[in-house]
């Protein structure tokens, strides 16, 4: 008879200054051998949906940008299934990017498209969101939070995990609408600090 | 297609470190200040990018030779780092992408924000990649990191150490984190190692040195295994293979 076995998580550590070197080697210099980054491409030609760009920088608790983070992004496609291809296949959409905070400005720009509804497992439907993960020097255990739609008020207004966030704090998970681009800021900190989960 | 998993065990965030761990400085102005918001698993979190054997080169994990020139080779310590990815329920985890990031033998990162005065070496880029076979299992080729010093403090040393960056089949499974090596004196002085709460986490994170795998009058090995999240469902009954 086996026992049961019950490990624990490998304990998580800061990705540190140098996380470009090993997840988006051709932002530093690296490249070689790995000549593309992972992630830094999300969709094809061909893939259905909206076009959109998501923008945005992270704040620190004195207001200054982070230039050394990497953010990944993981959303469902525009009918609201979560992609189960290989990612980085050439023109297919991953629904999955990975991108540093620029070295120089901080900013960091995904281009994707506009997701669809993904249901619970209630059979409730989530309003449309992109789920991010921030890691970064300072950050012992990489954060999570999720980047909701302005302009899809009606169904955060009705979304499951969205309502289970204080009023108060919802509108720092919405990103304003500026043309094709979403404008999603992330403090870290402070009056504005952004809601991060534990999922 | 194999069905997702309904949820992940919720994470256990007094063996993760805290997010404010004042001795290491940069978490003063990076720590949020409310805790997370906890919901239940959703598929969003449940699912994640899926990452193919097709994908990896025959040099990825061998960071000895992915950067040199083609009759050269990286400078310092040759050693193999090998372990078994496994979630919380003992199962093995394959196709786990694994990334590993590392300063050079002297302890310098091929990075523009890095000036430590200890040199670059030509032969050595620093990253590499590999993805856990079926029995998630892992190894990589490299040279023994150095340990360097950082501005958290007067006189702050890193310990020896290399960047693990491990992908889950969901979201909430990813994972970065750092592996040490048996008998750094410098492991118990470090600020980023103390963040942890446990001397048994920092255990954890600890390869051990080992003598089956090493390679005689070639390569030292070490061994790190990785625990990833695991799921709600039926509990397991099973054994450690291979223990
Ligand atoms: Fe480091």
């Amino acid at each position: 008879m086996g026992t049961k076995l019950r490990l624990r998580e490998s304990p998580s550590q800061t990705a540190g200054p140098y996380v470009h070197i090993g997840c988006v080697p051709n932002t530093c210099g690296v490249g070689r051998p790995f000549m593309t980054d992972l992630g830094a491409v999300m969709l094809g030609d061909k893939t259905p949906g909206e076009r959109i760009a998501v923008e945005g920088q992270i704040f620190d608790g004195a207001g200054d940008v982070l230039k050394d983070a990497l953010i990944e992004v993981w959303q469902a496609d525009h009918a609201g299934q979560y992609a189960t291809a290989t990612a980085g296949q050439p023109g297919v959409f991953s629904g999955w990017g990975r991108q540093a905070t620029d070295l120089d400005t901080g900013r960091f720009r995904f281009e994707t498209i506009k997701p669809g509804c993904v249901q619970c497992a209630d059979g409730r439907l989530q309003a449309p969101h992109i789920s991010f993960w921030i890691v970064a020097r300072g950050i012992n255990l990489g954060l999570n939070t999720r980047m909701y739609f302005s302009d899809e008020a009606q169904a955060n207004a009705k979304c499951p995990v969205f309502l289970q966030v204080e009023e108060q704090f919802r509108p720092t998970l919405t990103a304003e609408r500026n043309g094709d681009v979403y404008i999603f800021d992330i403090y870290l900190q402070g009056a504005k600090e952004t809601v991060f989960f534990d999922i | 297609m194999k069905a997702r998993p309904e949820q992940f065990q919720s994470r256990d965030r007094t063996w993760q470190p805290k997010a404010l761990t004042p001795a290491y400085k940069s978490t003063r102005l990076r720590a949020p200040g409310r805790p997370p918001v906890l919901f239940a698993n959703t598929l969003s979190e449940t699912t994640g990018p899926v990452f193919g054997h097709d994908m990896i080169g025959p040099q990825d994990n061998d960071l000895i030779c992915n950067y040199a020139s083609s009759d050269g080779a990286a400078i310092g310590p040759r050693i193999a780092v090998h372990g078994r990815v496994r979630d919380e329920n003992g199962r093995v985890v394959p196709g786990v992408l694994i990334e590993i990031w590392q300063a050079n033998s002297a302890g310098r990162y091929r990075h523009k924000n890095d000036t430590y005065l200890a040199p670059l070496d030509a032969n050595f880029g620093g990253a590499g990649r590999t993805i856990t076979d079926k029995k998630g299992c892992y190894t990589f080729q490299t040279v023994q990191p150095g340990p360097y010093p950082w501005p958290n403090s007067e006189n702050a040393w890193r310990p020896a150490h290399i960047h693990f960056s491990v992908f889950g089949s969901g979201f909430a499974q990813r994972l970065i984190t750092q592996m040490y090596f048996e008998g750094d004196p410098l492991i118990p002085l470090c600020p980023i190692v103390q963040s942890l709460n446990d001397p048994a986490a920092v255990n954890q994170l600890t390869a051990r040195l080992d003598m089956d795998t090493a390679i005689s009058m070639d390569r030292l090995a070490y061994r790190f295994d990785i625990v990833l999240r695991g799921t709600t469902s039926t509990p397991f009954e099973n054994r450690l293979e291979g223990n």
